[in-house]
């Protein structure tokens, strides 16, 4: 050590601060972060380009690779919310958010299809709201079927949410006798493209405000202190008052709130869907981006915003790996290596090395202060 | 109170599974006098809009009205179809129409169904089997399909093709024959480069975000091919976000398959300029074949491609699935 | 080396964030003797033992081995095993779900095949020589917990160690069970195994025991001679202070003028639930302290369970304060101000990955609402003042509980219900494999609570304890109360026959 610590005894020295981000869990995510944007910056710094230009509704619109990518990964960010929730409360993971978002979907096009796109605004927006209040609704009692399955017939969450997982997307088929809808209605395209006169996509302003909804929620109740306590042991939980079950069935209708929030989104961006593939596969990237947050996927603690990071961090390799021009047939291996690189830097192996280094590092700095009194 | 909740749950999985078993049961009815007795097996009409037009039509053509007495049956999965080729069998039909979920393990009950002298028609998918074992084959031909839309393309004379080309799952029927119309069309032009191709495995939420990164990059193009309608609108809604004109006599051609209803409305609409035909209706091939017999093993359906200056009105509604 | 010393540990230290486990501890274990290594929880027993066993790797010193020359480096618990010592944890680490045959033998067959048959049959031998009630081929879950600890034990042996280290092994045994074992441990002896025995049990150290070691704060305190160490010294250098007679407690505080004609702060009639106990009558006064004893599986704790609506009742009247009240579940009995320490600390008790903060104020705030959580300062604020009124000895209130000692553990626990505020505490063995001066720490405060006029229900299996602290005592047999003994009957030999049963 060459540089004095400067405010070894008045409070926090810079090293302390770099040693508390050092060992933090929001650690991994940002560092998978950082890894995609040194090779983006090496590859081709354009990729980091955003402008300003005219749309074709005739509006400005921010456009750009990091634009697409906040704007992608709402969905996902969405959906990490509600999977961190239930992952920490029941110790596993809802895999049917895939099927439930196609039957959220398929809600919203059920209700707007039949519209003629000459409808005053206020009218359209009467509709979306009842569209949009009923599919929270019905995503929300297929969360609360989910969440009953696993608390009151203590079923393995993967095994209960298989059900939805196999049959959701028949079901999404039948809501609309399965015809292929496609609406006209360009306002209707507002919550998945642009806002007229507003450059950044709402689909990142819907994923602020669940983001703040969440935080407001894990400020003002007790859900983290709870399901936590409900994901590390629930035979204690109850002896102090909590009622595990009611808190696994919140957190899975919680899930079933943010999916409804993603299906409307989803067919928003295209107007349209596909009941066989929209979201497909989401469920294992949110349980991914769980992961990536350097959350236990067994439950227990938890930390909301590395979960969040993780999913940006998924969609920012997914625009990645299309902007590198990755064959079709490889880009799923491209996407594995990546992954089992971030997940060995997240597993419990490597963490408890990590601590072992915290450990001796709190050692050796007790042991420097020892010597120097 | 916790009893009844889980008796409401319980309640609800019983019906679901009731449910279910009605599905599986199939319809039944005695046979009539004079009539034909078709025992038709297809996949899940709920599997795809494909499905459900070609389900439509099987059920429009195969009626009392037209001489036929029809039995259906479903399922995604090869051996329940086995099973109901059985039972239909031993119910004694006169023709077993089938659209078989696995190409293998039909020889068997194929066979018994000639001892019976049950006649066999393939429609949609073939099967590994003797020919001997079936009258006729009536099957879509993907690399065709690709062939007349690459063809097509390549009528509109520009002076250089810069494709984003966007395709289905990887190893599907409809991906390998369309991926590979334009493969061998741009290795033997100079002038046909692909500027992106990715596949978005059928859905449009993949196909906007690969287009989209093609326009973040800056790179210039001018012909989206895509290997259904969904992708297709997928990536048009890309391009509408970042004001790139598509569609006839704009900056960019979209070329889409499957002809949905919608997808030729946007080609009336000018705004999409190709859409390339997979055929649904085989109906009317299996109706000749059975009055008329079986001129061929294999046929194979004939398949239009759509040109947005040439559509009309009529062939939205005759086409349109 | 001396001649005839199996191990020993030189300047051994350890470190975790903030805790000096271990600071330059020595440690000699001779062949053929019993070492007892003593200390209160968080003294650094288990933390040498862990780093002996290659579980943690030491952050100083040198190990050194018979039969090996220079320092010896443990980095694995395969490596301990292969360098002759052999462990058994106080918490049953074997495979519940394989039968005791493969226990004894799970991963040390030699080469890809395994003789079965020769397996079944050695370890059927090595039972029958042990005396070990079980069947080679029986499944290890089936066996009672003794069972399954001797099972570890006979592992132990058969894997011919020079060094055998036995950590609370007998803190679910029975009397008869203990001395099966310590004759197992004197025949091992007899062979020069050299046995270092962890044991809160006091009178067991003075049984079997040759040597003591004694540590304090991760601090070597000496050595000793079994003979030149009273106990009472001895818990004076384990506590580090003059230790004051136990006994004397009881006589710092007012007990004995309860007013037994008042209306009982909780009463119970015929209460009964689904846990097989009989209906039975139940009645706490004001600033009394009583208990429940009897043998375990008598129903001691499923009785006050019942009480606080842990398990489900099905049958009774509950009056708080003359009242009738409904008590279904926990939150009930809270908000009545009835407060439990269940007696399986680890599954009912802690909450592992919180903090020692979260788990303090666990209980104090289900009762506040979901919706009125405490601020962050508020919550330091409280466990700050019990950590420090309790004396916890924790890194931080931020440091998961799991990783403090059992002790402090059962006083975060505490502190969780003494936060909550309750007019009547039940504390279902609180002393429970803690070490001697919290266990004393506990009496007092308990004692010290009912001065305030608190109401407490203690159950300990210790009965002395239990003397010392109860002013009434309810025993039970088979799921039913047979007796209720108070003032002079409040003896040894009164309940061990009340709990005997018979009219001798």
């Amino acid at each position: 050590m060459t540089t004095p610590e400067p405010k070894l005894k008045t409070g926090r020295s810079v090293k302390d601060i770099f040693g508390k981000l050092f060992f933090n869990q929001l650690l991994i995510p940002l560092v998978a972060l950082l890894f995609l944007v040194i090779l983006n910056l090496f590859a081709d710094p354009s990729f980091f380009k955003i402008t300003l230009e005219k749309s074709s509704t005739g509006f400005y619109i921010l456009s750009g690779n990091l634009i697409s990518i906040i704007d992608n990964g709402s969905e996902l960010a969405i959906l990490a919310i509600g999977m961190t929730l239930v992952t920490a409360a029941s110790g596993g993971q809802d895999i049917s958010v895939g099927s439930a978002i196609a039957i959220a979907g398929s809600i919203v096009l059920r209700v707007i299809k039949g519209l003629s796109p000459s409808i005053s605004g206020g009218e359209l927006a009467l509709y979306l709201i009842f569209a949009f209040v009923l599919c929270v609704i019905v995503s929300a009692l297929f969360g609360a079927f989910n969440g009953a399955l696993v608390a009151f017939f203590k079923i393995q969450p993967m095994v209960a949410t298989l059900i939805l997982f196999t049959a959701g997307r028949s079901i999404a088929a039948w809501i609309n006798n399965n015809e292929n809808i496609s609406i006209n209605d360009d306002r209707f395209k507002y919550f998945g493209n642009f806002l007229p006169g507003i450059p950044v996509p709402t689909p990142v302003f819907i994923s602020a405000i669940c983001m703040i909804v969440i935080a407001v929620v894990l400020k003002f109740t007790n859900l983290r202190l709870y399901s936590q306590a409900v994901g590390i042991n629930s035979s204690s939980s109850r002896l102090n008052g909590i009622n595990p079950k009611m808190i696994k069935l919140l957190t899975f209708i919680i899930l079933g709130v943010c999916v409804a929030v993603c299906g409307f989104i989803k067919v928003s961006r295209t107007a349209s869907i596909t009941y066989a593939v929209i979201a497909n596969n989401i469920e294992m990237d949110a349980i991914l981006a769980v992961a990536l947050g350097g959350n236990n996927l067994g439950g227990g603690k938890f930390n909301m915003t590395a979960s969040i990071i993780g999913a940006y961090v998924i969609q920012f390799l997914t625009t990645t790996l299309f902007k590198f021009k990755v064959s079709s047939t490889a880009i799923s291996a491209y996407k594995a290596v990546v992954v089992i690189f971030l997940i060995i830097l997240s597993a419990p192996v490597v963490r408890r090395g990590l601590s072992n280094l915290k450990n001796k590092y709190i050692a050796s700095r007790s042991q420097v202060k020892k010597e120097g009194v | 109170m916790k009893k009844l909740v889980k008796m409401i749950v319980s309640t609800l999985l019983i019906g679901a599974m009731a449910l279910s078993f009605c599905a599986c049961a199939g319809k039944g009815g005695k046979k009539e006098g004079g009539l034909i007795k078709v025992g038709i097996i297809n996949n899940d009409p709920n599997e795809s809009g494909y499905r459900t037009a070609n389900d439509r039509d099987m059920k429009a053509t195969f009626t009392k009205e037209n001489g036929y007495d029809p039995y259906f049956y479903y399922s995604l999965k090869n051996e329940e179809q086995i099973a109901a080729a059985q039972k239909f069998i031993q119910d004694d039909v006169d023709y077993l129409l089938i659209s078989a979920a696995g190409t293998s393990g039909w020889d068997g009950v194929l066979e018994q169904a000639k001892k019976a002298g049950i006649k066999v028609i393939l429609f949609d998918r073939t099967i590994d089997a003797s020919e001997d074992l079936y009258e006729a084959s009536i099957v879509s031909d993907m690399a065709k399909e690709g062939e007349q839309a690459v063809s097509w393309l390549a009528s509109q004379n520009l002076s250089e093709y810069k494709i984003i080309h966007i395709q289905g799952v990887m190893g599907s029927s409809a991906q390998i024959g369309r991926s590979g119309a334009l493969d061998t069309k741009v290795a033997a032009e100079a002038n046909w480069t692909i500027v992106q191709q990715q596949t978005a495995e059928w859905s449009e939420e993949t196909a906007q975000q690969i287009t989209q990164a093609v326009i973040d990059s800056g790179e210039s193009f001018n012909v989206i091919y895509a290997e259904n309608d969904n992708m297709a609108k997928g990536a048009v809604a890309a391009l509408d976000k970042a004001n790139i004109s598509h569609g006839v006599g704009k900056d960019v051609i979209v070329i889409g398959f499957d002809c949905n209803t919608w997808a030729l409305e946007e080609l009336v609409a000018g705004n999409w300029n190709y859409d390339g035909q997979c055929n649904p209706f085989q109906a009317s091939y299996i109706d000749d074949i059975i009055k008329n017999g079986a001129k061929q093993k294999v046929v194979i359906m004939e398949e239009k491609g759509f040109d947005a200056t040439t559509i009309t009105k009529d062939d939205v509604t005759k086409y349109g699935i | 080396m001396e001649q005839g010393t199996v191990l020993e540990m030189r300047g051994i230290c350890k470190y975790f964030p903030g805790v000096r486990a271990l600071e330059q501890v020595d440690f000699t274990l001779r062949e053929g003797e019993i070492h007892a290594l003593m200390g209160e929880n968080g003294a650094g027993k288990s933390t040498l033992i862990k780093v002996l066993t290659g579980v943690y790797p030491k952050d100083g010193g040198v190990i050194l081995l018979s039969g090996t020359d220079g320092p010896v480096h443990i980095k694995s618990p395969q490596d301990a095993q292969n360098a002759g010592i052999a462990t058994v944890y106080q918490e049953i680490t074997l495979c519940p779900n394989l039968t005791v045959a493969e226990n004894m033998y799970i991963g040390r067959t030699k080469g890809p095949v395994t003789n079965w048959r020769k397996m079944i049959s050695d370890a059927g031998r090595l039972l029958d020589e042990l005396g070990i009630p079980a069947h080679p081929k029986q499944q290890l879950g089936n066996c009672s917990i003794a069972v399954q600890q001797m099972v570890a034990i006979a592992r132990a042996v058969d894997m011919e160690c020079k060094v055998l280290i036995l950590d609370e092994p007998t803190s679910s045994l029975d009397e008869q069970e203990v001395q099966k074992l310590f004759k197992l441990m004197r025949d091992l002896k007899a062979k020069g195994v050299g046995i270092i025995f962890v044991t809160h049990f006091l009178e067991q150290v003075y049984e079997v025991c040759d040597r003591i070691t004694v540590l304090r704060d991760g601090q070597l305190v000496g050595e000793y001679i079994i003979e030149d160490l009273p106990r009472v010294q001895l818990v004076s250098k384990m506590l580090g202070k003059d230790f004051d007679d136990m006994a004397d407690i009881k006589s710092d505080s007012d007990t004995e003028n309860i007013d037994y004609e008042s209306t009982p702060v909780y009463e119970a009639m015929g209460l009964t639930g689904t846990t097989g106990i009989k209906p039975f009558d139940f009645e706490i006064h004001k600033g009394e302290v009583n208990g429940f004893t009897g043998l375990l599986g008598s129903g001691r704790s499923e009785s006050v369970r019942a009480i606080f609506g842990a398990d489900r009742v099905t049958r009774g009247v509950v009056r708080i304060d003359g009242k009738p009240v409904k008590i279904r579940k926990p939150l009930d009995a809270m908000k009545h101000g009835i407060s439990y320490l269940p007696e399986d600390r680890k599954l009912d008790g802690i909450v592992g990955d919180l903090s020692v903060r979260d788990n303090i104020i666990l209980a104090l705030q289900v009762m506040k609402g979901f919706f009125k959580p405490f601020s962050r300062a508020q919550a330091e604020q409280f466990a700050d003042e019990y950590i420090k009124l309790l004396n916890i000895k924790t890194a931080s209130s931020d440091t998961p509980i799991k990783s403090l000692s059992g002790g402090n553990q059962q006083k975060v626990i505490l502190a969780r219900w003494l936060l909550a505020n309750p007019v009547y505490l039940i504390l279902d063995e609180p002393t429970r494999g803690i070490d001697v001066g919290t266990k004393v720490e506990i009496q007092k405060l308990v004692l010290k609570l009912a001065s305030e006029g608190k109401s407490v229900t203690f159950i300990s299996s210790e009965i002395d304890e239990m003397i010392r602290t109860c002013s009434r005592l309810i025993v039970m047999r088979d799921g039913k109360v047979v007796g209720e003994l108070k003032g002079k009957d409040l003896n040894q030999n009164k309940i061990m026959a009340t709990i005997a049963g018979g009219e001798s």
